[in-house]
């Protein structure tokens, strides 16, 4: 698609810091507050998304030059991966844990193996959700 | 103990790094890495003997879906020390004939990880206790052999070969799982060990006899047994080291393994026993009687595989009648013919991989397999003579040979089942086991003879070969040599394999019988001039006179033309099937997406719609409902407005902004209840999808109004009136009866129980997190789906890929 508009083009380079932020931010708050893996992948898709529809693909690939299926990829084999975590000490597939830290600047935080499997759900997310759009707009 | 879980997954991680170092040395040496899996784990196992011949067992559990009662338990006893040996100790001998063996050509990455993932998923087949596990190790096996069997995936007949071993392997494998389901509704667990030591009150239930033809069809497909042998000389399309490991030493002997293991659970049955012993008794013949009409060498080594399992597993079924009525001085003897059959076992798997090893050797030195084009190479490849006579008198049953010792065996138990009162057995059945059993060695003699003498004997044609005939690089003759000389070795010392190997095998194949005298028997070469020996001497003579005079009686084979036979009854079947589903598909795959929405609202409407006026019992209670607010009807009636709009619209941009109003709306109405995660998820989507969509129809031709007659127009929006009407009325009986309990009392812990205080996450990360996982992984299946078929589209010059 050709588009040439420069006030879309202006606002996008600001909007999309803001999306990947609240992407991210959604992600790490969804143990307690709306938000988690899922949508926080799909967030960050969608600055993705407006990113490729405002620049065209050439452009945005100079700036974020990543395979998205090995994302896609990645994210599935940590999502089960972490699943596989927990057998080694001994308990059920996919069992998850969490536990308490003092932390240099965050002060007390609390860290939990769910954020790993939540990752994988998020990458896993971000890198189908890329490749279809990318597939689909690149097959003329 | 950890080490037998471990050594489970050893070869599938070292099949995960076999690419990288392949792209680092790309050259045949790969196969030196690989070949320090099996060595080690041959090793390792090795190491057991001494403990496990002393009746020790070792258990070891991993939790894994506990509250199924779904983990991962290895057992290691006796009878899966033999095959844990036999898959390492064979794997490693294949893998080092195949280094020298495979052309640097081939694609030798793809062919050791295949091979790994095999030898891991034979490994799990047999330590595993717990049936459900068990049986993904199973199809793991049938799904690496499929793999290899069609490793020259650009032949069609390898093809062919991989998806008939594939289809027969996994339907019986299929069968077989309905029969542990089965097993387990009856006795309330998976784990082998416990259905064991508690059958015995469950044996009057009327589905014990189902469940034990099911999983013994699961063992026969997998075994290449009547009927089901059909796919094993097919399978020898694949390369030789893989027939030689899958289809003699080990993926066949899977089924044997599974007998052996359920010998405990079903041998007191007289059902056990005549399906068991006939089947086996029949294919041994049934397979003798085939491999003697083979021109192909690999042919012929495939229909004396068959015939040969065919002997062990009737062994087993004879063996099985000392289970039944219990542990008694009597029925001791019986166990002599299970005896026998773990004896062949380890005899058949060295003695097979000796020919098939020799069989690769002639055919890569000469470039044929053909007996008809062969002969007279004993001068020229003298040392693969002489291991072709080593393994090949060793299968006819001659001495020195191992294979000497347990056909004697096997002739001594089908005589002493003739004593056998149980079962109604009579002195006519009685004595037709024997007298087929002796048939059938016969024939074992001839095709034996047949397989050593045409190819090394008589005139060499040398301008029949492609290939110049000269004696196989050292390398070549290593793995072969070793295991003719285990052929002459178990001869001289059968009681050292009786002792450390056989011994624990057979108590773990009769437990109530531990320790009892006469268990385990002497074995010796010579064992007096009695029954057995004059039935070898008849087999010798008669057999030596039917290969001396062959081509006068090969006629009869001529008798019955081929499209009796079972394979073109499959092929006949398959070909139709494909022509059945062919047909079908054309009618209903019009191309038109309208089509199939038809198909499924159609589906919907008969059956859930149908459904509830079938039942007639459905009741709709909206006296408990809270009260609409003005907002929620301020949605609803842009969302009613919306949807109505979209089937007036002109344009096809109109259409998808309306959907998207639609999906907004959702969202909004999802605030309104309160449910921010799934108004953020819901309003993503839909940004996102709208996105996609537009993009979708950028590429579409123009949108044109189709043209429809008023009876077409009338007839989907009666379907379309009637799936809204089924849908609300669904909605309503579900908001109005309560049958169960919510499942939000089952969340209402979720701050303990996970530490979340999100409960979608905690449900999501959590308490279903292995849907979460699953979800995951079909997200990422769909988004490959997408890039192939738009990506990866075959030029107009790779349509003839197909067929060559």
């Amino acid at each position: 698609m050709k588009i040439n508009d420069v006030i879309l083009q202006t606002v996008t380079k600001i909007v999309v810091f803001i999306i990947l932020t609240f992407g991210i931010e959604l992600f790490l708050s969804g143990h307690y507050n709306p938000g988690g893996g899922f949508i926080g992948g799909l967030v960050l898709s969608s600055a993705f998304v407006l990113l490729y529809m405002v620049f065209d693909i050439e452009t945005v690939h100079k700036g974020i030059p990543f395979d998205f299926k090995m994302i896609a990829a990645f994210g599935v084999l940590l999502a089960v991966g972490t699943g596989l975590g927990s057998v080694i000490f001994g308990a059920p597939f996919l069992t998850q844990t969490a536990s308490h830290f003092n932390l240099p600047v965050f002060g007390e935080t609390e860290l939990s193996t769910v954020v790993l499997f939540e990752a994988g759900v998020a990458l896993t997310v971000v890198g189908v959700v890329v490749t279809i759009i990318l597939s689909i707009s690149e097959d003329v | 103990m950890l080490t037998i879980t471990i050594a489970i997954f050893i070869p599938f991680l070292a099949a995960i790094f076999v690419p990288f170092i392949y792209k680092r040395v790309h050259s045949k040496h790969i196969g030196w890495f690989v070949i320090i899996v099996p060595v080690t784990l041959f090793i390792v196992l090795a190491s057991f003997i001494p403990a496990v011949s002393k009746g020790k067992t070792y258990i070891h559990t991993i939790k894994w879906i506990d509250s199924a009662g779904i983990n991962f338990t290895t057992y290691f006893d006796g009878l899966s020390m033999i095959f844990g040996l036999l898959i390492t100790g064979v794997g490693s001998l294949v893998i080092l004939y195949s280094i020298y063996y495979l052309s640097e050509r081939e694609a030798l990455g793809r062919f050791y990880v295949y091979l790994l993932m095999f030898m891991g998923s034979m490994l799990g087949v047999i330590f595993s206790d717990n049936l459900m596990v068990l049986y993904v190790f199973w199809e793991l096996t049938s799904i690496s052999s499929f793999l290899l069997i069609a490793f020259w995936y650009h032949r069609k007949k390898s093809r062919s070969g991989a998806q008939k071993s594939m289809l027969i392997t996994v339907s019986g494998g299929v069968g077989m799982l309905a029969g542990f389901i089965i097993l387990h509704t009856l006795t309330g667990s998976y784990s082998v060990r416990e259905i064991i030591a508690t059958i015995g009150q469950y044996t009057d239930e009327s589905l014990f006899i189902p469940a034990m033809l099911l999983i013994l069809l699961g063992a026969f497909t997998k075994s290449a047994q009547f009927p089901f042998h059909i796919w094993l000389p097919d399978a020898m399309e694949a390369p030789t080291p893989v027939s030689a490991y899958l289809h003699s030493a080990t993926m066949v002997k899977a089924g044997i393994y599974l007998v052996a293991r359920f010998t405990p659970v079903f041998g007191g049955e007289a059902v056990w026993f005549y399906t068991v012993t006939g089947v086996g008794i029949f294919t041994l013949f049934w397979g003798s009687v085939n491999a003697v009409r083979q021109t192909d060498l690999k042919a012929l080594l495939a229909y004396s595989t068959i015939s040969q399992l065919g002997l062990i597993m009737s062994l087993f079924g004879l063996g099985s009648a000392a289970l039944n009525g219990g542990y008694s001085a009597d029925s001791v003897i019986y166990t002599q013919a299970t005896f026998a059959a773990l004896f062949h076992l380890i005899n058949h798997s060295t003695f097979k991989g000796a020919l098939f090893m020799v069989v690769g050797i002639v055919d890569h030195q000469v470039g044929t397999r053909d007996i008809r084009r062969l002969g007279g190479l004993m001068s020229l490849l003298p040392v693969t003579f002489t291991i072709a006579v080593i393994g090949s008198f060793s299968m006819a049953g001659l001495p020195p040979f191992n294979g000497f010792l347990s056909k004697e065996m096997f002739f001594e138990s089908v005589l002493i089942i003739r004593n056998l009162d149980i079962f109604a057995m009579g002195p006519v059945w009685g004595s037709l086991i024997p007298v087929v059993a002796w048939l059938a060695s016969v024939l074992t003699f001839v095709y034996s003879m047949l397989l050593v003498f045409q190819t090394f004997l008589g005139e060499h044609q040398p301008d029949r070969l492609d290939r110049k005939a000269h004696e196989a690089p050292v390398g070549m003759l290593v793995a072969p040599a070793v295991l003719a000389l285990f052929v002459v070795g178990i001869f001289f010392f059968p009681n050292v394999v009786g002792k450390y190997l056989l011994s624990p095998a057979m108590a773990a194949v009769y437990p109530p019988f531990e320790g009892a005298e006469g268990l385990v028997p002497h074995i010796s070469a010579w064992h007096g001039f009695n029954v057995p020996i004059m039935m070898t001497i008849g087999v010798v003579v008669l057999g030596g006179l039917l290969y001396l005079y062959l081509r006068y009686w090969r006629g009869i084979y001529s008798i019955a033309p081929m499209r009796w036979s079972l394979d073109s009854l499959y092929n006949g079947l398959i070909s139709q099937l494909e022509k059945g589903s062919t047909f079908l598909t054309r009618t209903y795959m019009t191309g038109y997406l309208r089509d199939y929405l038809v198909y499924i609202f159609i589906f919907f409407i008969v059956t859930v719609g149908g459904g509830l006026l079938w039942t007639g019992g459905f009741s709709i209670d909206l006296s408990n409902d809270a009260l609409i607010s003005i907002n929620e009807y301020i949605i609803i009636f842009v969302m009613m407005a919306a949807s109505i709009a979209i089937i007036f619209a002109k344009s096809r941009i109109t259409a998808i902004l309306l959907n998207s109003v639609l999906g907004y709306s959702i969202a909004i109405l999802f605030v309104v209840f309160r449910a921010p995660d799934l108004a953020l998820t819901q309003i993503i989507v839909e940004t996102v999808t709208t996105a996609l969509f537009l993009l979708c129809f950028y590429f579409l031709p123009e949108w044109s109004k189709e043209k429809a007659t008023r009876s077409l127009k009338v007839g989907k929006g009666i379907i379309a009136i009637s799936v809204g009407t089924v849908v609300t009325v669904l909605a309503l009986i579900v908001q109005g009866n309560k049958m169960f309990e919510s499942v939000s009392v089952y969340f209402e812990d979720a701050y303990e129980l996970a530490g979340g205080k999100n409960i979608v996450n905690t449900i999501l990360g959590d308490f279903r997190a292995f849907d979460t996982m699953l979800e995951v992984v079909v997200l990422f299946i769909a988004g490959i789906g997408v890039f192939t078929l738009v990506k990866l589209k075959a030029g107009k010059g790779d349509e003839d890929v197909e067929d060559k």
